[in-house]
């Protein structure tokens, strides 16, 4: 087990360096020069570009940019961005509310989900398990963007039950309705994909034992069946996770969320280089330590899976 | 509350009387099921009790509402099921109870044993909390006095190391300890009755018979009463009192075991016990009976055999001992030179050798029989004949061309595989669900360039009609046949290319005993007529014995006796055969008591 692990850890280092190699070649390739966007509207001296140039040594040719890169990463020092600021500070100051957020929306999803997909599932061909059927195709249909307005405008702007931004401070409360929009659509899969194990395992023999023995139905069903049941939910809400932890541009763009994906959106539009890899390659490890985690998790609910 | 008699040396309930009076009364029990707002009967006015320390056997083809009506005294019937009249567990009704107190009787009172371990224990948690929570559920009792229970459980059913047992997950187990691990769990609160639902079915045959000793120890250990439902005559003969034969919802007829096997009454009980091939069964003047063999392998003196013959026999074991295998004149069809298969590495899971040191010959015109339990290697050396799985050593030879280099969808492999035709063992699965059977059957045919259009139609037309299928069949998707329909398709693919060889992978284990009677005479009036060599797969001695020319045994991996049939069924020479030939049990009470004494006396010697 511990030397899966390690071998888990260690498969991340060629997957680190084919994320930075190839997001750091894609932003090299990108047309125009990048001290205009520093340089803004008015433009720089001569002096001044090259000084640039050579400070972010843009200078240099591809491989050797991309080495100093690496042994910038290497020695934790991930540069400053284009505006000056270290970029470790900046990732470390969005970060938490992503997380906040993504952890949030998770626990919505993941809760309510399985929930609603239990009792559809246990219901089958019922009036609940239709209706939730009907409902959850709606929320998976719907745009993310058309709900996450809608629900900005009824709740925050009408009902004014919350604030309809995110402050600076990303409170627990103010977080809440971009998590429920943002858990929403995971939502509706995790409730699908919970049914469908459900009513797969509820007519399986080793239940059928489960009630011989003399349970209660409840023990027969939480014992028993979700176990069971939860090994494919859990796969999905573990790459979820991966992808929350991402920032969610369009959600965090509505609610004016300063997180990761608001960030990254902006150093996209400036073409600030060194800031999009830096932050496009802490997603990629967080993403495969979010995978490492299911797997793991997934052993544990799954005896017959076992890493050597 | 119940007493516990578990642990105990054996001799405990031997000697207790045992208590008058039904146990279960079942009385006018219908059972329905409702599909497309219907009601179809499973089950149509059963009458039948058993007594304490008795074992009734429910008998009867899939869809005769065995299962069904046994089910529904443990009300584990689906939702859209009725169950009505009358079931009395020690007087009390059953039917009519509250869910509540239903509870309370379902692994106390009552207990039930599955078909199959592996689906029927919950695969993510031990063996132990298994029982465990049964235990606690109807006793209170701390966790630990739980756990100590539920070990001498585990020793009670003879589990080789019980600690080990209680901490195994149910696919760390072999199938013969699941079900030990299973029987232990129902057994954990004493039951009053105990439902075996084909507690055998899965297993192998020298697994059976372990598991079958194990209940008929068990049974007058508790002193329960034991409801058997299998489809099995031969299980029946080894351990019911009294059979209840059931066919298409109804009991048509009752009895004891003794009645019921040497003199039944009703027409269906008589095709039921004619179809059930069994060992010896080909016999005529010169038949083979295993029991004689058996006696005259361990020397053993029996009431049931003349003096004379066993001495006999036992010249004929020393005679052929000595003597050599005669050889037709004829090329071989399929020829293995001391061969291993492999399993290749997949990733991180080394490459599996299932076969090792292998030599066989099948000529033509001839029926091989390779027998052998689960994981022996015989269907490995099936699909390794059909090129499906490479050669890792040796070589092995089909219709003289030798595959052991060919690379997997080489050219030649493709070439070769034109005289090789193959059966496999579940129809369902083996045919196309979205091609009409006759597009199935004249695949082949086409793919190699043999016939078509109005040829390749007429070609389909003949194989109907020798696996007798109507010819109407043809635009028919397999959902619409019944197994043994789906099986002669598969024949009859098989047959497309007049194959030289044809191998059959277990063709008969999944159907019912009156369809694989059928299928089983239809392959060999077909053998007969088209005169191809057979390699004949299974597990099933008994099918063996009826179709077989030439028999060979297979035990991990190894051939370890190969012989023509009456050399193996009349003088079996290694231990590992003369097991196997113990174990399978006879339709016939009588006999069957003869032939467990002599399996005892077997294993005896052979430790």
């Amino acid at each position: 087990m511990v030397w899966y692990i390690v071998r888990r850890f260690l498969q991340l280092i060629p997957v680190f360096l084919g994320a930075t190699l190839l997001v750091y070649f894609l932003v090299f390739s990108l047309p125009g020069d990048a001290t205009a966007a520093i340089c803004g509207e008015r433009g720089c001296t001569p002096g001044v570009v090259a000084g640039l140039r050579e400070q972010y040594n843009l200078d240099q040719p591809f491989w050797i940019q991309y080495l100093l890169y690496l042994k910038g990463v290497l020695t934790f020092d991930l540069g400053t961005n284009f505006s000056g600021r270290p970029i470790a500070t900046i990732i470390a100051e969005v970060f938490p509310t992503t997380a906040k957020l993504a952890v949030m929306a998770l626990v919505i999803e993941a809760f309510f989900g399985i929930v609603f997909g239990l009792v559809a599932g246990l219901r089958k061909g019922k009036i609940f398990d239709s209706s939730v059927l009907v409902l959850s195709l709606i929320v998976i249909a719907v745009p993310i963007f058309v709900l996450g307005f809608l629900m900005q405008f009824l709740i925050g702007v009408k009902l004014q039950w919350t604030n309809p931004t995110v402050s600076g401070d990303a409170t627990f409360t103010e977080l809440l309705l971009p998590a429920v929009v943002l858990g929403l659509v995971s939502f509706a899969y995790v409730l699908r994909l919970t049914r469908t194990s459900i009513i797969e395992n509820v007519n399986a023999d080793y239940v059928r034992t489960a009630t011989a023995k003399g349970l209660s139905r409840r023990r027969v069903v939480v014992v028993h069946v979700l176990r069971n049941s939860l090994i494919p939910v859990v796969t999905f809400l573990g790459a979820d996770l991966g992808a929350l932890m991402g920032g969610a541009i369009v959600t965090e763009g509505i609610f004016n969320v300063n997180g990761v994906g608001n960030t990254l959106y902006r150093a996209v539009l400036n073409g600030d280089g060194p800031m999009v890899v830096s932050i496009v390659t802490f997603l990629i490890l967080i993403f495969c330590l979010a995978n490492l985690l299911v797997d793991l998790l997934y052993a544990w609910l799954d005896p017959r899976i076992r890493y050597a | 509350m119940s007493t516990q008699v578990i642990g105990g040396t054996g001799d405990a309930g031997a000697d207790q009387p045992a208590s008058q009076g039904p146990v279960l009364e079942v009385r006018n029990l219908s059972v329905d099921f409702g599909v497309d707002k219907q009601w179809v009967p499973a089950a149509i006015d059963l009458t039948y009790h058993v007594n304490a320390g008795e074992v009734l056997a429910i008998v009867g083809e899939s869809g005769s509402g065995k299962s069904a009506s046994s089910m529904s005294l443990l009300g584990l019937l689906p939702s859209n099921s009725r169950v009505s009249g009358e079931v009395l567990l020690n007087g009390k009704s059953v039917l009519t109870m509250s869910p509540a107190r239903m509870r309370q009787i379902r692994g106390n009172d009552v207990a039930v044993i599955f078909q199959e371990p592996m689906t029927a224990l919950n695969p993510v948690y031990t063996v132990g909390f298994q029982i465990v929570e049964t235990l606690r559920l109807h006793n209170e009792i701390s966790p630990d006095e739980a756990k100590q229970r539920a070990l001498r459980l585990l020793q009670m059913v003879e589990l080789p190391d019980p600690d080990k047992a209680f901490r195994s997950y149910p696919h760390q187990l072999s199938g013969g300890q699941r079900q030990r691990a299973m029987i232990a769990q129902s057994l954990s609160c004493d039951p009053k009755l105990l439902i075996a639902d084909e507690p055998t079915t899965a297993l192998d045959v020298t697994v059976q018979a372990e598991i079958l000793d194990l209940m008929r120890n068990l049974r007058s250990q508790l002193n329960s009463a034991i409801v058997l439902i299998t489809h099995d005559m031969g299980v029946v003969a080894d351990l019911a009192d009294r059979i209840a034969v059931m066919r298409k919802g109804r009991i048509v007829e009752t009895g004891t075991a003794d009645a019921i096997f040497n003199n039944p009454q009703h027409e269906y009980t008589r095709a039921l016990l004619a179809a059930v091939p069994h060992l010896g069964q080909r016999g005529g003047n010169d038949g083979v009976d295993i029991t004689a063999a058996l006696a005259a392998a361990t020397h053993t003196e029996l009431q049931s055999i003349d003096p004379a013959e066993l001495e006999r026999r036992e010249h004929e074991v020393l005679a052929r001992a000595t003597s050599a295998v005669t050889r037709p004149d004829a090329d071989p069809v399929l020829e293995l030179d001391d061969v291993a298969i492999e399993y290749p590495k997949q990733g991180r899971v080394p490459a599996f050798r299932a076969v090792e040191g292998a030599n066989l010959t099948v000529y033509p015109g001839q029926v091989i029989g390779l027998v052998g339990e689960s994981g022996s290697g015989k269907t490995t050396i099936g699909r390794a004949a059909v090129g499906l799985l490479p050669v890792a050593a040796g070589s092995l030879r089909v219709v003289g061309t030798d595959i052991s280099g060919f690379r997997p969808s080489s050219k030649e492999l493709g070439a070769v595989r034109r005289h090789v035709g193959m059966v496999f063992q579940d129809p369902s699965s083996s045919l196309n669900p979205r091609l009409p059977i006759g597009e199935s059957i004249g695949e082949p045919m086409f793919l190699a360039g043999e016939a078509k259009g109005n040829d390749l139609q007429k070609r389909i037309e003949t194989l109907l009609d020798q696996v007798e299928l109507p010819r109407s069949y043809r635009n028919r998707y397999p959902h619409e046949l019944s197994g043994g329909q789906k099986q002669r398709v598969g024949i009859a693919r098989a047959l497309s290319l007049r194959p030289k060889l044809m191998v059959a992978d277990e063709p008969t284990s999944a159907l019912d005993v009156s369809v694989q009677a059928k299928v089983l005479e239809l392959f060999q009036n077909l053998q007969r007529e088209l005169g191809f060599a057979c390699l004949f797969v299974t597990h099933d001695l008994a099918v063996v014995d009826v179709l077989a020319d030439y028999i060979c045994v297979m035990k991990r991996g190894r051939i370890v006796e190969q012989g023509s049939r009456d050399q193996i069924l009349r003088s079996p020479q290694d231990p590992y055969t003369q097991r196997l030939l113990a174990a399978v049990p006879l339709p016939d009470p009588a006999k069957q008591r003869e032939r467990r004494e002599l399996r005892a006396k077997l294993l005896a010697t052979s430790d």
